[in-house]
């Protein structure tokens, strides 16, 4: 064990001196308070030293102690429901400890070290195993059954395994390896968070990860195992669509990131998750969700690691065989961590004072995700799907951390201001949003959902368009320099902006909107289309057609309930008929 | 006795290099002590090796490298906090200077305060009535929220801030507001205009005061508004009480800021500020709120000027990405003469789902909420084509919303700074502006609520 002393303190970074034996990326103790701390320079014999806790108070000659082991994460049953801070310390717990504020030095345990868990074997004595294989289960709580799976790069033969009622540490087995050496088995394992935890090959992901979003799901999916990323001005409403996904993703597990982001936000989580039910198991959400809160006013250096400390949970969920979603809020903040942290380390810096190694740091993150098969004899595919935020300064996208984003992503949700005023929301723009996935996942929609999905979409998308260009014309010569056609496409347009793309996160029946509703939602409004331009066709003129009170029905039906909206979309589809054969009669 | 030393070596700006020392601890108070013996304070910027590195909190004029003294103190910057302290007026270190007697403390805690821990926070869903109908009616501001009032050089923003400290009322409650007023670099006449206000309508006996002046030492506003957070910290979570703190004008804390990271050579981030600017404004704002363990709350407004009203600016633009929405000025409903002059279409409150309908305020709000922006959005840009084409090219309906927009401005925002309007005087007068559209464009208001009250 290394023993240092301190020479310099600046901000959130320490040198110390006498450091030599001391690994990089170890995490040490640093002063009379135990602070935590990682090495992420070595000069000589002194050691620069990211400090995760506020550093007032220390001071030279204060001492700095190796632990020899890298800055590691717990991973085992007593996860799921738990809100960490950024390198894994319990908040609940330490709420319980310390009070209503996070005093420095606190150290508890990641995972209960009290609490018993049923751990059912399901592999036997004599086994021969390696890594990622699986010892057992444990059910983690009614929606959750945790695999207990043997540590990658770990093999041997399986000398004794028990079932039965055990806390994290205890053991409940032992492995014997080649070398006749023997090591205990636990239910919980560590993994250094900076090193992606292993996997056998990546797949190309071909399945999309259903959100109950329209503009999501419908206009710009992303797939298990892909990456997106959303870019928007403060007010557009990142947040809520960040909320959103972890809430209404058919993911197995949710991670949920606040990095550098309101305290507020994460209590919403807090209290607001546990209170809603999951569509597919009927628990609450909370039940399979993971949150990491490093919140702005947390200390900055933490904040640099929780978007590891989340990601290195994910891949052990995800290496179980699981979907798991990671949404990071947001990604700007920890660049901006990255980047304190750099001036502080007197590094020559790249663009706007960010580090020249920004964009490999951000690939590097988002390269974790993927769609895998997973490690162990056993054939497993885990999917892990990263979604992170970015919060450009003035909503400018030309800036560093958003430009080295979307190199790296597949989809683009692009938040837009202006949108966001007219309180059309979710305010993805329409226009410049991508997602590189749609191709490959429309058999799948076509398989699963209506084998006219993506005709459907490319319509509505070229009706967005039209409305467009149609707008530029609207603003020189006005509206009647228009045909009654043309018109008829604004009306149109309007409806799938209005009774389509946006959605309200606050009504109950509609802020989850399964697929085959989405689809439906907009065949009816494309219906609508049809029999419109046959009426004006036959001479109806478009102020009628635009009048009609079939509109204001179409524009509610969105929020009927999801179990009895088909039966209300024949009925408006025969309204759309019946009004608008009787203009074309009346004219 | 605490060690004097007397080795300054250097002094650049707010900054000071001192040699020699030994035991001196990062953030640690220092004292120094002038050739003709008073006292200023300074802070420990960096330890290095047997040098720190100080930053000053007053000028640096008359020190002298060979007769000045320092001595550390062996903690942080600290005020003495007290149940007294309402009614009382201090500069922007913290110290008295309304003549009065010396303050007993009750306590005495560190600035800097510590970050509340997520899971302890109690989630702000009060709703607080400030009588405005653009803040109750479409931003509304609830109990722990930091909603900061981004306004532009010759806005009245002291008016609105001085009118919401007058009505801000929970509802059902007469419980009024502790005020916690920090002046940051504002000039004499503002801070006249806030504090005539407060005597003028009694709230003096329920504020308290931090005035750092535009005189005063540019380097003293980077404590002032700490000073000012750590008083309302002890008011709310020891107190009880519920507390209201403005703050004017974060801009010149910011620019304290720049001076001091540029004094150190840091690279700078955007417009020169540092690029730690995001952190350092979160460990501000983010002590507003409600926590557990107790009945008080931190109902923060942070004032601050847009320079050349430019809301992509980093000191909005970072304070924006923090807080729980903005309320932001318009120059331009200024000059059409309707006070406060809201902009309404850019303003927001994050908190206000929770804050609003049925028990909090009535459950038509959030319905004719929408309905409202909505229609004030579509009727602003019929207004714009008509500048364009005349009207003549608008369409009837189009017609009714532009007009709808300029009775929303004329009598939603512009009710001037002495009308305190109830929340429901301010839905009612919503519905009577929506009339002016026909009912089928209602079509944000579900239909139960548009039958009940069309």
């Amino acid at each position: 064990m290394t023993e240092g002393k301190i020479v310099k303190v600046s901000g959130p970074l320490v040198i110390a001196e006498g450091m030599r034996e001391a690994n990089m990326f170890d995490v040490v103790r640093v002063g009379e308070a135990n602070l935590i701390g990682e090495i992420i320079e070595m000069h000589g014999d002194r050691a620069s030293i990211q400090v995760y806790e506020e550093t007032a108070g220390l001071g030279r000659g204060d001492r700095v102690v190796s632990t020899g082991a890298p800055l590691s994460v717990e991973l085992g049953p007593g996860m799921m429901e738990n809100i960490y801070d950024g390198i894994q310390r319990p908040l609940i717990a330490i709420k319980n400890a310390v009070g209503p504020n996070i005093t420095r030095g606190v150290d508890l345990p990641a995972l209960d070290r009290e609490k018993k868990w049923y751990f059912e074997a399901t592999a036997k004595k004599g086994d021969r195993v390696t890594g990622g294989d699986v010892y057992g289960t444990v059910k983690e709580n009614e929606v959750v059954t945790l695999k207990i799976m043997v540590p990658p790069g770990v093999s041997g033969r399986i000398e004794e395994l028990l079932s039965g009622y055990y806390t994290v540490t205890d053991v409940i087995g032992t492995l014997s390896h080649d070398d006749g050496t023997t090591s205990d088995i636990t239910l919980m394992q560590k993994w250094p968070v900076r090193r992606a935890r292993p996997y056998k090959e990546k797949l190309p992901p071909n399945e999309p990860l259903i959100t109950g979003q329209r503009n999501v799901d419908s206009m710009f999916p992303v797939a298990k195992g892909g990456t997106a990323c959303i870019p928007g001005p403060f007010g557009s409403g990142k947040t809520v669509v960040q909320h959103q996904l972890a809430k209404w993703s058919d993911a197995d597990f949710v991670i949920y990131i606040g990095c550098g982001e309101r305290g507020n936000e994460m209590t919403d989580v807090l209290l607001e998750f546990p209170e809603i039910a999951d569509p597919k198991t009927g628990f609450s959400l909370m039940k399979r969700t993971v949150l990491i809160a490093n919140t702005s006013d947390m200390p900055v250096a933490a904040r640099e690691a929780s978007v590891y400390t989340g990601i290195t949970i994910a891949e052990y969920l995800r290496d179980m065989g699981c979907s798991v979603a990671v949404i990071a809020d947001s990604t700007s903040r920890w660049a901006e961590a990255l980047r304190e942290m750099s001036g502080r380390l007197e590094e020559m810096p790249g663009e706007e004072g960010y580090p020249a190694y920004l964009t490999s740091r951000l690939a590097q993150f988002y390269e974790r995700a993927g769609m895998v098969r997973c490690i162990g004899g056993e054939e497993k595919v885990g999917a892990l799907t990263a979604i992170g935020a970015v919060s450009p300064p003035g909503g400018d996208i030309s800036e560093p951390v958003s430009q080295a984003t979307l190199r790296i992503v597949k989809v683009f949700w692009g938040l837009d201001s202006s949108l966001a005023y007219k309180r059309h929301f979710p305010a993805i723009n329409w226009l410049n949003s991508y997602s590189l996935y749609k191709d490959r996942l429309a058999p799948w929609f076509e398989k699963n959902v209506a084998g006219d999905w993506m005709s459907q979409i490319t319509e509505a998308m070229k009706i967005l368009s039209e409305e467009a260009s149609l707008d530029e014309i609207v603003k020189l010569v006005g509206i009647d320099a228009l045909s009654d056609t043309d018109r008829l496409t604004l009306e149109v347009a309007q409806s799938i902006r209005e009774d389509f793309l946006q959605q309200d996160a606050m009504s109950n029946d509609d802020s989850f909107c399964p697929p085959e509703k989405q689809h439906d939602l907009l065949a009816l409004i494309l219906y609508f289309k049809e029999a419109a331009s046959r009426a004006i066709e036959a001479g109806a003129p478009i102020e009628e057609i635009s009048q009609l009170p079939v509109r204001e029905r179409i524009g509610r039906a969105k929020s009927v309930p999801t179990a009895e909206y088909k039966e209300e979309y024949a009925k408006i589809r025969a309204a759309v008929d019946a009004e608008t054969s009787s203009a074309v009669k009346r004219s | 006795m605490k060690r004097e030393y007397r080795t300054i070596e250097e002094v650049a700006g707010p900054l000071m290099l001192v040699r020699d020392v030994d035991g001196v601890k990062y953030d640690e108070l220092g004292e120094i002590i002038m050739p003709d013996g008073s006292v200023r304070r300074c802070r420990v910027l960096e330890v290095n090796g047997s040098d720190v590195l100080v930053q000053l909190f007053e000028s640096s004029a008359g020190l002298n490298l060979e007769y000045s003294k320092v001595r550390f103190t062996g903690h942080g910057v600290e005020l003495p906090v007290s149940r007294e302290m309402l009614g009382r007026v201090f500069n922007g270190m913290g110290e008295p200077i309304d003549g009065g007697a010396k303050l007993i403390p009750e306590a005495v805690r560190d600035i800097n305060g510590t970050p509340i821990n997520p899971a302890s926070r109690k989630y702000p869903s009060e709703f607080i009535q400030t009588g405005v109908s653009t803040i109750d009616g479409l931003n509304t501001l609830v109990r722990g929220q930091k909603l900061p009032i981004f306004s532009g050089s010759g806005l009245p923003h002291a008016n609105l801030a001085a009118q919401i400290a007058r009505q801000a009322k929970v509802r059902g409650t007469d419980e009024k507001f502790a005020v916690v007023f920090a002046a940051i670099g504002i000039t004499f006449e503002e801070a006249d205009f806030f504090i005539s206000d407060f005597k003028k309508t009694g709230a003096i006996d329920r504020t308290v005061l931090f005035i750092n002046l535009a005189s005063d030492a540019a380097i003293e506003r980077i404590s002032t508004p700490r000073m000012a957070l750590t008083a309302a910290e002890y008011l709310a979570f020891d107190c009880n009480m519920h507390v209201l703190v403005i703050m004017t004008d974060i801009t010149n804390y910011a620019e304290a800021l720049r001076e001091v990271s540029a004094a150190r050579k840091e690279v700078p981030g955007r417009r020169g500020y540092p690029g730690y600017l995001y952190t350092d404004l979160a460990t501000m704002y983010e002590r507003a709120g409600r926590r557990e363990g107790s009945d008080g709350s931190i109902t923060m407004i942070p004032i601050l000027t847009m320079p050349e009203d430019d809301k992509t600016h980093p000191i909005p633009d970072l304070t924006g990405y923090i807080t729980e929405g903005q309320i932001i000025l318009s120059r331009e409903i200024y000059r059409k003469g309707y006070l406060p002059p809201v902009d309404v279409l850019p303003s927001l409150s994050r908190l206000k789902d929770k804050g609003i309908g049925e028990g909090r305020t009535r459950e038509d709000h959030s319905g004719t909420m929408n309905q409202l922006f909505a229609a004030y959005a579509r009727g602003k840009e019929a207004k714009e084509l008509m500048v364009v084409l005349g009207e003549s090219a608008l369409t009837p309906i189009e017609r009714l919303y532009a007009k709808f927009s300029d009775e929303f401005e004329k009598r939603y925002v512009g009710q001037g700074f002495y009308e305190d309007r109830t929340i429901e005087e301010t839905l009612d007068l919503g519905w009577e502006l929506l009339h002016i559209l026909p009912k089928s464009e209602m079509k944000r208001i579900k239909p139960a609520i548009l039958e009940k009250y069309w």
